[in-house]
């Protein structure tokens, strides 16, 4: 097996894509092609646990490391890396990734070798995008999730599908190609593709801003940070189940992950000086998001604004450029990868059955489904962030950053606001439920609904595992990841040694009393 | 001080094999369709095949080495030369493959069947001429040897109504610039006295012009050139006679002449006026043009429904893309140019054969009835997929590669502005490129659509593109070291 444990990256990366190459070319029957998929799926799983158990804690730098020649003079390199940040991603995708296959089982129905094909074809670039230490190698995985994506939607979507689809391929594509110019400069600049590189570039502060933004902007909408976030409620309306949880499991975290591994690392002082802005934008979030799920009818697009609400959290935690801000924006990427996946899945359980998400059409699915309600009510408890389950870690841990930033002005505000967040969460989540599953069935076409059979049963099972693990053993996890947070941070940190705490503070302050004394003298 | 012309002798013509074969299949193939007294088209179309072929596999093989002025001082055989052999008799290899199963060129009502073929092969040995012209005699008898067999592979078709109207416009578009464009070479003539465009530019650097004369001469010769490759504003005539032509000529017209008109546009400037642009602001100049034409073109072509048209307006949206390359003037934006261009030749006559193939058994390029062809034809449809995302220029497709290093090149050189407003462009092109993807997956098989058969020949045409296509935006060390080697000479 040392062939397979030397370059054990490659092998998580593009196992995947093999077995969608092998269903579109030998294994067209549907039931075929649902097995084949499934089984490279589990299969890759089982290879990422490798990582995890071979995974050196104490080490910050990339492990399993590979590199090989690829193009123009080793300027360019097929170069793949994981530090602590890049592992608990890529066991999330590939946690996910059976999950979402079995949950498609019973619900796609026509061209199903082709969704499989696309589905394993997405798992494929969503690691190598975690994984990619080359910034040319990045934009590729990067660009290659916007295709298969494209096609779910559109294909397997609902009504709105095409409108969705090519929204969201024209708003990632705009930002990404954006970035594509800010590598493009850098590259030109570096003479080499790799990160290394970039990050031994020294950009000066001016330059560091337009290509900060330039990188932020693109992660921003994949994010969704407020008021990039349009797309996504359509998206996930349109999708299919397994495309919103995917969307929402993992696609969104490549925003903040880009963010953490790219926009503040090579932009220090950038990230510093407009570090403030995302978080006042993602402040803006929590609240615009959650107050936007409050008012919908839809249970999806509710669970799709929450998103936002969420991911507003996470930002929050990267910009106030804290170790544990940080850790708990991963931790928080993690939880809302299981309880928003969880939910998705979920929605899609009803949806199979009544056809139909609004709000008002159900009421008293309790007696009517009580393994589903009991299923539901726990899921929504982690999305909330009950303390105990996953939720609750991530979303304190970032409160608690954000609040001891020294660099987040108005820190404590930005934290009251946000803490408005969570209540706000629990009202919509809580309120939400009590209109599907509490009160008298009184809807005749709810009568007859089944209970969740064993196949759904066990899509979610594993999920609600690791949202108990996740909350009550975080240690595990914020072990692997804070030797890759402080080796991420040491740029931020290294300029603030440079120019003191106060430094920033007291020049205009100064100057304004200066001012301030000459106006006077002159009166 | 007038032009030094030595009289040609034999062994020049050692450096001209390609041309010859070209030219030789032209007259062979001309004469063979004569003996079967054009009854049995198979005779040209072999001819001009193995022509091309043989012309494709000299080209690789043999090289030029150095750089050979050939006929006096009229042309000039270098890599650079060299290069675009390669990519012309790649061409119009493809092209005369392809065109044999399409029924718009053998339809059992069309006429000079053989004809075509000939002309193919006049047009290829006219457009390597174009690629190695050094003098400005050369420049417009190669120019216009390439523009007067256009003009009549345009209206082959001629009982159509299109075809006719299209070779018309092709005509009179093209006889006015192509005097204008006389009027200019002659007053760079009266100003330097010089033919080759090594004379003219140590006569403009040893004797310089005032610049408003310098600029009307310029912006003269702009337009011959900007009516060969299609840039705005000199680009009215490209929609019209892309609909019109028959799809495999208008495959051949987007990527061939203008590949060719790329080639002697960059020989003439880079030798001419490289030495003088600081004189007058031409980087600008050319910026603001590549601007407005790539902007033009993706603006335009998301209204289309005809997809020919559509394609065409791509065209001159790419012609935007490589201008940028173009106005750097550097040896880095040539070779970017240069892989650009063979990556556009590939994606580009691929996307347009998607057409003509599907046109063979539907008979129309409406969008509309292009609803779900993703599964009428699902074969010819990836590989169309794979074409539209090399256009847009989303990695792993080679057209990523084409612009990474445009861009590239473009923000080494400081601009900006331009760079960003390519990027918004790719935006826009994903938007109409996506709307085929669209028609072809997402809309529902329509149910008295007509059963759509591909020929076998359009299958090995369409994966000899669609191939290169995938692995050049995987790998293209080796191609790119081709199109860096041809600017050695430089």
């Amino acid at each position: 097996m040392t062939f397979v444990t030397d370059s054990i990256l490659s092998w998580v990366t593009f196992l995947p894509l093999a077995g969608a190459l092998l269903i579109l070319l030998f294994a067209r029957k549907d039931n075929i092609a649902r097995l084949i998929a499934m089984g490279v799926a589990v299969a890759d799983f089982i290879l990422s646990l490798h990582l995890w158990f071979h995974f050196d804690n104490a080490n910050a730098a990339d492990q399993f490391t590979e590199l090989v020649p690829w193009l123009a003079n080793g300027k360019i390199n097929y170069s793949m890396g994981l530090d602590g940040v890049s592992l608990l991603l890529v066991l999330l995708t590939t946690f996910l990734g059976p999950l979402v296959i079995l949950s498609t089982w019973s619900a796609i129905k026509h061209r199903v070798a082709e969704s499989m094909a696309f589905l394993l074809f997405l798992q494929t670039a969503m690691i190598g995008t975690f994984l990619a230490r080359d910034m040319l190698l990045f934009y590729v995985f990067w660009e290659a999730m916007l295709i298969p994506m494209y096609f779910i939607i559109g294909i397997w979507g609902g009504e709105r599908r095409i409108y969705a689809a090519v929204k969201l391929f024209i708003y990632t594509m705009a930002g990404s190609l954006l970035m594509l110019v800010a590598i493009l400069y850098m590259y030109s600049q570096a003479g080499t593709m790799s990160l290394d590189g970039f990050m031994s570039l020294n950009i000066p502060a001016e330059q560091q801003m337009w290509l900060f933004l330039a990188f932020t902007l693109a992660f921003a909408i994949k994010v969704p940070l407020f008021p990039f976030h349009t797309w996504l409620p359509d998206a996930h309306v349109e999708a299919p189940t397994a495309g919103s949880v995917i969307l929402a499991g993992i696609l969104l975290k490549m925003g903040t992950y880009g963010m953490l591994r790219f926009s503040i690392p090579l932009f220090p002082s950038a990230a510093i000086e407009f570090g403030p802005w995302f978080a006042v934008l993602a402040v803006i979030g929590i609240i615009y998001g959650a107050l936007v799920a409050m008012v919908q009818k839809d249970v999806k697009k509710l669970v799709a604004y929450s998103s936002v609400s969420h991911l507003g959290f996470v930002v929050l935690g990267l910009f106030s450029l804290t170790a544990a801000g940080v850790a708990g924006g991963i931790y928080q990427m993690l939880a809302h990868g299981l309880s928003t996946g969880a939910l998705f899945l979920l929605v899609g359980v009803i949806y199979e059955r009544r056809h139909t998400r609004l709000i008002s059409d159900f009421g008293g699915l309790a007696h009517q489904m009580p393994v589903y309600a009991s299923i539901f009510l726990f899921v929504t408890l982690a999305s909330i962030g009950l303390p105990g389950l996953c939720g609750f870690a991530g979303e304190f841990m970032v409160l608690f950053g954000s609040f001891s930033s020294t660099l987040l002005p108005h820190a404590k505000l930005l934290v009251i606001l946000s803490s408005t967040g969570v209540i706000l969460g629990a009202i919509y989540m809580l309120w939400m439920y009590q209109r599907v599953f509490l009160g008298k069935l009184a809807n005749e076409a709810n009568q007859s609904l089944k209970d969740m059979s064993l196949r759904e049963i066990f899509v979610l099972l594993p999920i609600l595992i690791f949202i108990i693990v996740l909350g009550i053993l975080p240690g595990p996890f914020l072990e692997k990841i804070e030797p890759s947070i402080d080796r991420l941070l040491t740029p931020v940190l290294e300029l603030r040694q440079e120019t003191p705490a106060d430094h920033h503070i007291t020049i205009p302050h100064t100057n304004e009393s200066h001012d301030s004394q000459t106006e006077m003298e002159i009166h | 001080m007038f032009v030094n012309i030595t009289i040609p002798n034999w062994s020049d013509f050692a450096h001209f094999v390609p041309e010859a074969i070209m030219f030789g299949a032209f007259l062979l193939a001309l004469m063979g369709d004569v003996i079967v007294r054009g009854r049995k088209p198979v005779v040209p179309f072999l001819i001009t095949l193995l022509g091309a072929l043989a012309a494709l596999y000299y080209s690789f093989a043999s090289p030029p080495v150095g750089d050979a002025g050939v006929l006096g001082s009229l042309v000039m055989i270098d890599s650079f030369a060299g290069f675009f052999r390669i990519v012309f008799s790649f061409v119009a290899v493809v092209t005369i493959l392809f065109s044999w199963s399409s029924e718009e060129i053998m339809g059992s009502t069309r006429e000079h069947k053989g004809e075509y073929y000939a002309l193919i092969a006049l047009m290829t040995g006219g457009m390597m001429v174009m690629a190695e012209a050094r003098d400005l005699v050369m420049l417009f008898m190669s120019m216009e040897l390439v523009a007067l067999t256009s003009y009549v592979m345009a209206g082959y078709m001629r009982n159509s109504l299109r075809s006719t109207e299209a070779s018309l416009k092709y005509v009179i578009f093209g006889a006015v610039s192509s005097g204008i464009m006389l009027f200019g070479m002659s007053l760079l003539f009266g100003m330097t006295g010089q033919m080759t465009f090594v004379g003219i530019r140590d006569a403009l650097v040893a004797n310089p012009v005032n610049d408003l004369s310098m600029l009307v001469v310029l912006i003269m010769i702009m337009a011959g050139f900007g009516y060969k490759i299609a840039m705005v504003p000199f680009h009215f005539w490209c929609p019209d006679v892309y609909e019109g032509a028959p799809t495999p000529v208008s495959a051949f017209f987007s990527v061939g002449p203008k590949a060719a008109g790329f080639a002697l546009m960059i020989r003439f400037f880079f030798t001419v006026f490289q030495p003088i642009v600081d004189t007058i602001d031409w980087p600008l100049m050319i910026a603001i043009l590549s601007a407005v034409t790539m902007t033009y073109g993706n603006i335009v072509a998301v209204k289309q429904t005809n997809v020919k048209r559509l394609l065409a307006y791509s065209s001159i949206a790419h012609v935007g893309y490589l201008l940028m390359g173009f106005l750097l003037l550097t040896p880095g934006g040539l070779q970017a140019i240069l892989f650009y261009l063979l990556v556009y030749a590939v994606m580009n006559l691929g996307a347009f054969m998607f057409v003509s193939a599907i046109n063979n058994s539907i008979k129309s390029e409406e969008l509309s009835d292009y609803a779900g062809l993703g599964f009428r034809a699902p074969w010819a449809s990836v590989m169309m997929f794979i074409f539209l995302v090399s256009l847009v220029g989303l990695p792993p497709a080679a057209g990523f590669i084409g612009k990474l290093y445009l861009f590239t090149e473009v923000l080494r050189e400081g601009w900006y502005w331009l760079a960003i407003v390519g990027v918004l462009n790719s935006v826009i092109s994903l938007f109409y490129y996506m709307q085929i993807a669209r028609a072809m997956y997402f809309e529902k098989v329509p149910e008295d659509a007509p059963a759509v058969k591909i020929a076998p020949l359009h299958y090995v045409t369409m994966a000899l593109l669609a191939v290169p296509t995938l692995i050049l935006g995987l790998y293209w060390s080796e191609f790119k070291a081709i199109a860096d080697q041809a600017i050695a000479g430089f």
